[in-house]
């Protein structure tokens, strides 16, 4: 009794090797890069990242001494390389953009990796656990949530003092939150499936169990919210800086760069508009990958 | 010695005794608490080696509860389950893996019970690489290939997703999934009630095919009547946890003596237009009651034609009415002399 299968006859006298199916997660990078907006943010972040690592070797200025030659702010001037002028102390605004590019995105990804950390273990133990102790740790989560957290980075900022690893962990501590959540809500999901019963009816281990057969399982979604945590991080760290809590001087970051630039917003408007730039271009790219990846991992379209 | 059609000397390879299984249930309101969801409530049955019992009830009424109670992938509440001379109930998860190797089952859903990330190379070598970790890649490979090929799927597929393959042909990787190690028992639960009718015989006749090759015993599980008679050699038939008939296939179509039963087969059509016309049709009345708060007595009394005080009052045991025949109704001499088909 021979079926039908659906992949045509004339597969029969090719090689396994070209049979090689298409899993799920191949398919996905498939549909990722057919996302225009997807791509092209892609690359433009890229560029971002390219710009910040070499930013002492793109420009004659230091990001911390001022030009004493130049206005105190001077507007973009393109003959003394002054690409996007000097700020109120004279310096180089266009280095100062990139080196606020790498504390802006270096917050970003660390704080998300710690949020991911303490929020997938915290989320997969309470979704696998289940019962009880999946009601008690939820009920912390949601407990937590209530808390004003911004009041509590603020608190945590005037008593430690203004500590650039401090903006991590606190940023990364209210972040995981979330997605201790989600991942809870996955692990519940896919544990109920059938095939991690078909697992346990074949006798496999609980530890293989949950890393070969549910992690995979919940991985897109976590991925997804990463991205999307990522512009977060770093709009709530400019948030910060704006409230005068962001990183110590001469170190900078989009948002104080923002907000020194708000406040001579009328006399000096360039030092306003190119972090703002940055900032906008570098969320929005955030967000259209997500966006993309949300689209691409979704298993509904299959 | 007696010389029915299954000698009663054979010893069963699989004794399942009064087993319960209840799911606790929050209550809601100020002073809540638990109380038990009696899925299966004390289900006796013997199934010989290479012997197909056929599970039929209506949705809700316990079967696939009691089939994955009987492979421990459910707590027992109470019961015993002894496979093979050993009593298998209640054993922890290390103690119950030698056994997994003789006891697999088969699922209703084919494509989710498939790990959609995972090949199905690597899905049906699972449980190889669980009970026989010192066998190379190579024989696993071999092992597998010979198995895709034996279900009906072409072995070079072997690097294949699940998503890219058919319902009926999850459901061959599922089937070849549990034969892989040999087993002396699949529990299939509804293997077919997800898949199209033109793909259910196909699917069927090759579970058959490989019970007669293995000498496989089956519990088979569904609510469908046709398939089950179709496949089964004995048949049990479920009400709300309970066991309420269980005979031989040919006394349980030709002379079914529990009422519930009676409705079961009078609502499956007859091919012959003729007698589909002439044959009455027992409908049942209401529905089925929440296994929360079963009827006391006569789980089935409250929809039973013939229910009368003795039903409310006393619980119907199981009582043999031939060899081949048990039933569990105070009345169902009055119910068997009343069959009108
Ligand atoms: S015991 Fe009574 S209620 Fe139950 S099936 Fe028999 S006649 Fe009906």
């Amino acid at each position: 009794m021979k079926i039908k299968p659906i992949i045509p006859d004339r597969l029969e006298s090719i090689s396994e090797d070209a049979v090689k199916g298409r899993s799920l997660w191949h398919d996905a990078r498939r549909r990722l890069f057919q996302n225009k907006a997807a791509v092209i943010s892609m690359v433009i972040l890229g560029i971002i990242v390219v710009l910040a690592i070499l930013a002492p070797y793109l420009s004659p200025w230091p990001y911390d001494d001022p030009d004493w030659g130049y206005d105190f702010p001077g507007p973009p001037n393109a003959e003394l390389k002054h690409w996007f002028g000097t700020d109120g102390n004279g310096r180089d605004l266009f280095v100062r953009t990139l080196y606020g590019a790498r504390i802006s995105l270096m917050v970003g990804i660390l704080a998300t990796s710690v949020s991911l950390l303490i929020g997938v273990t915290y989320g997969a133990t309470a979704g696998f656990i289940g019962g009880r102790v999946d009601n008690i740790m939820m009920r912390i989560v949601d407990i937590l949530y209530s808390l004003p957290f911004m009041f509590f980075v603020i608190l945590l900022m005037v008593f430690f003092g203004r500590n650039i690893f401090l903006i991590f962990i606190a940023l990364g501590a209210v972040e995981w939150l979330t997605m201790a959540r989600i991942v809870r809500g996955q692990t519940l999901s896919v544990k109920k499936k059938e095939f991690i019963e078909a697992a346990h009816a074949t006798g496999v281990s609980t530890r293989k169990i949950i890393t070969r057969h549910i992690i995979p399982n919940v991985l897109g979604p976590v991925i997804v919210y990463m991205t999307l945590t990522i512009p977060m991080v770093i709009l709530t760290e400019s948030f910060l800086s704006f409230l005068g809590l962001g990183v110590q001087e001469p170190l900078t970051s989009w948002g104080v760069l923002i907000s020194e630039g708000a406040k001579q917003m009328e006399s000096a408007p360039w030092l306003l508009i190119f972090p703002a730039i940055f900032l906008a271009i570098t969320l929005f790219c955030f967000n259209f990958i997500g966006d993309g990846l949300r689209d691409a991992l979704d298993p509904k379209d299959r | 010695m007696n010389s029915g059609a299954q000698s009663p000397v054979k010893e069963p390879i699989l004794s399942v005794r009064n087993i319960k299984v209840y799911f606790p249930i929050q209550t809601a309101g100020l002073f809540s608490g638990t109380i038990p969801l009696k899925a299966v409530d004390g289900v006796d049955f013997d199934l010989l080696a290479g012997e197909t019992l056929g599970v039929v009830g209506e949705s809700g009424c316990g079967k696939s509860t009691l089939g994955r109670g009987i492979l421990q992938l459910l707590e027992l509440s109470d019961g015993n389950v002894v496979w093979m001379g050993n009593n298998i109930g209640g054993l922890s998860f290390r103690e119950m893996k030698k056994y997994r190797k003789q006891l697999q089952i088969i699922f209703q859903d084919p494509l989710a019970s498939l790990n959609p990330r995972m090949t199905i190379g690597d899905i049906i070598a699972e449980p190889l690489t669980v009970h026989y970790p010192e066998l190379s890649a190579e024989e696993r490979t071999q092992q597998v290939k010979d198995m895709m090929d034996r279900v009906g799927l072409l072995p070079l597929m072997i690097n294949r997703y699940p998503h890219e393959f058919s319902g009926g042909q999850c459901q061959r990787i599922g089937v070849a999934r549990a034969m892989i190690l040999k087993p002396k028992l699949i529990v299939c639960d509804e293997p077919v009630s997800a898949l199209d009718v033109s793909i259910q015989a196909q699917i069927i006749n090759l579970i058959k095919g490989l019970q007669e090759d293995f000498g496989l015993s089956l519990i088979f599980i569904s609510h469908d009547l046709s398939i089950v008679r179709h496949i089964s050699h004995r048949i049990m038939v479920l009400y709300l946890g309970n066991a309420v008939e269980v005979a031989d296939r040919k006394r349980l179509y030709n002379n079914p003596c529990h009422p519930y039963t009676q409705a079961l087969i009078s609502a499956v059509p007859i091919p012959d237009p003729d007698l589909e016309k002439a044959k009455q049709r027992i409908v049942l009345q209401g529905d089925l009651p929440s296994p929360l708060n079963p009827p006391s007595g006569c789980v089935f009394r409250t929809r039973c034609p013939l229910a009368r005080d003795l039903c409310a009052r006393e619980k119907p045991r199981l009582q043999q009415i031939d060899p081949d025949h048990q039933v569990a109704c105070h009345f169902w001499q009055e119910a068997q002399d009343q069959r009108i088909i």
